[in-house]
């Protein structure tokens, strides 16, 4: 491999971390190639499967986003050894170990302790959870009319169409109701 | 008034930023005069928010569905496979494991080489080695005074009672003339109260210090009884000129309470130091031999007994009779006291024995207090 094949390849954490914050969908791409290995490494040769493996590295890049999206990432090391500990903390209190056997876990990089991360990442996923319980129990059409108007920025009038109201008012009329339900659902 | 479904339609539009400038100003003041429009407002945002970031991470996981489904997953696991040979593997995931039971199996080793005596050993031959050594240092510190230390003890067993039994040191000395002259060592006598002699047939006399030579280790001490009625005449001579090494030689001394009797020969012309003062002798002397004559078999007292090295076997030491000499010579100078030596010796034609029983009443044992 020529040295510039591999700097297209190997994109760096400055251009890298420059792409999220963007939401430039090419970087998710180049990151979840450059880094996807490292964790499935890890996980499968500490008694993982592929699955776990990509759990493990998305719930790590949603985490990464999500930090980034805040603008609460101090980055003090290489993005590689930060993607790296999370995945590695994520899989051991996955497997329940991360006391007792931790000496025998085969590590390949360095790794970094990350308290703050991962209680924020605790709190997110408890969000995001609840919501998700929310928004199945709310059903269908609500949860596609709120995700299409609120998530996906479509017009009441799309909206209208696509769900076959007769006026948009009444697609109105429903997406207030949907919305009420899912705060109930949401806040309690 | 508005409705609340109007009211969230009119915040919806702000908050996506729908508005014109005039409307969301109006916005704006509808909310600042209606408390209730503000609390809607905020409470709503914040939902707005959760339930945005929830999006983000449904949109995101979506995408990264997409893109791990388009991963050409063959070529990854390939790269994802272990670099290193299984032996590497097997040795960093047994490291901790061999590390501790190498520790564990040096631990047992160790112990139990100590607990057999194994190092106790190694230091013993070492000291061994050592001791092949002349250090002259030490050897100072190692030579003895043949000095007896009484047991301190009385009779009851109690200690300390110096009243009844309060002798310190117990030595030998020897008589010099029938008069109540006799001869031991200085180490004997220094800072003593008072000395005592006791004879072969028991009887103790009062004796006093009347000559100490500290260089020659020599003290002269005179019988100062009422009870001494002088002794007969003396049998031995003193030798004035030195002897030569190979001399068979003999003392008389007390060790215990009982006149002991050593035999040996003369194995140099010096002692431990170079010092020219004293013979070295090889004989079997103890605590309680110094002062002690050493005889040749003709029955001339060639040398006073005085110590011994304590880690060389066979190497006590004996003042030559000649600075005896030269101490009564100085005695006589400086304190006006003659001494006259015999000069006619009876033990010459005498066998061992003989010569023992012969000498033995003209030897005492010095008890310093």
């Amino acid at each position: 491999m020529s040295k510039e094949q591999k700097q297209q390849t190997v994109a760096d954490d400055v251009s890298l971390l420059e792409g999220i914050k963007r939401g430039n969908s090419d970087t998710l791409k180049i990151l979840y190639k450059q880094f996807y290995p490292m964790a499935l490494r890890f996980v499968t040769h500490n008694s993982g499967s592929e699955d776990d493996a990509k759990d493990i590295f998305q719930e790590a890049v949603i985490a990464l986003y999500d930090r980034i999206g805040q603008q609460k990432l101090d980055l003090k090391c290489q993005l590689k050894t930060f993607i790296y500990s999370i995945c590695r903390n994520l899989w051991l209190k996955r497997l329940g170990k991360k006391d007792r056997y931790s000496l025998n876990i085969e590590d390949f990089e360095d790794s970094i302790p990350l308290v703050n991360e991962i209680e924020w990442m605790e709190e997110r996923d408890k969000q995001f959870f609840m919501m998700e319980a929310a928004m199945k129990r709310l059903g269908e059409p609500c949860q596609s009319i709120l995700k299409d108007f609120y998530i996906y920025n479509m017009s009441m009038q799309d909206i209208s169409d696509k769900f076959g109201y007769t006026s948009t008012d009444n697609a109105k009329t429903q997406k207030y109701k949907c919305l009420q339900r899912l705060k109930k659902l949401f806040f309690n | 008034m508005r409705s609340d479904q109007e009211f969230l339609e009119w915040a919806d539009a702000y908050l996506k930023g729908e508005l014109s400038q005039r409307e969301q100003i109006e916005f704006e003041r509808y909310c600042n005069d209606t408390p209730y429009a503000q609390t809607q407002l905020e409470e709503h945002r914040s939902f707005l928010k959760y339930l945005g970031l929830y999006g983000d991470r449904v949109n995101l996981q979506q995408k990264m569905d997409a893109i791990h489904a388009e991963l050409d997953m063959n070529e990854i696991r390939l790269s994802a496979k272990p670099h290193k040979p299984v032996v590497v593997r097997i040795w960093n995931k047994y490291k901790i494991n061999s590390l501790v039971a190498a520790s564990v199996a040096l631990l047992a080793v160790f112990s139990t080489l100590w607990l057999t005596g194994y190092f106790t050993n190694v230091k013993d031959n070492s000291s061994q080695y050592s001791a092949l050594r002349r250090d002259m240092n030490s050897i100072a510190r190692r030579q003895n005074a043949l000095v007896k230390e009484f047991n301190k003890k009385n009779s009851d067993g109690t200690e300390k009672d110096k009243g009844i039994n309060p002798s310190h040191y117990g030595a030998t000395g020897f008589a010099l003339s029938s008069d109540g002259y006799l001869v031991t060592n200085y180490h004997v006598v220094d800072r003593a109260d008072s000395i005592y002699v006791q004879g072969n047939d028991g009887q103790s006399y009062k004796t006093k210090v009347v000559h100490m030579d500290k260089s020659y280790d020599i003290a002269i001490l005179q019988i100062d009884d009422p009870n001494f009625e002088g002794l007969a005449a003396i049998p031995y001579t003193f030798k004035k000129g030195s002897s030569d090494i190979g001399e068979d030689v003999f003392t008389i001394g007390f060790p215990r309470d009982e006149a002991v009797y050593g035999r040996g020969y003369l194995s140099s012309q010096s002692d431990y130091a170079g010092d020219t003062i004293a013979y070295q002798v090889s004989i079997p002397v103890n605590p309680g031999n110094s002062g002690g004559p050493l005889v040749d078999n003709h029955g001339n007292i060639i040398g006073i007994v005085k110590g011994k090295q304590t880690q060389a076997d066979g190497a006590a030491f004996a003042i030559k009779t000649k600075f005896l000499l030269k101490s009564l010579e100085e005695l006589a100078d400086v304190e006006g006291e003659q001494i006259v030596l015999n000069k006619r010796n009876n033990l010459g034609k005498l066998n061992r024995a003989e010569q023992i029983k012969k000498i033995q009443d003209f030897v005492f044992m010095v008890k310093v207090y």
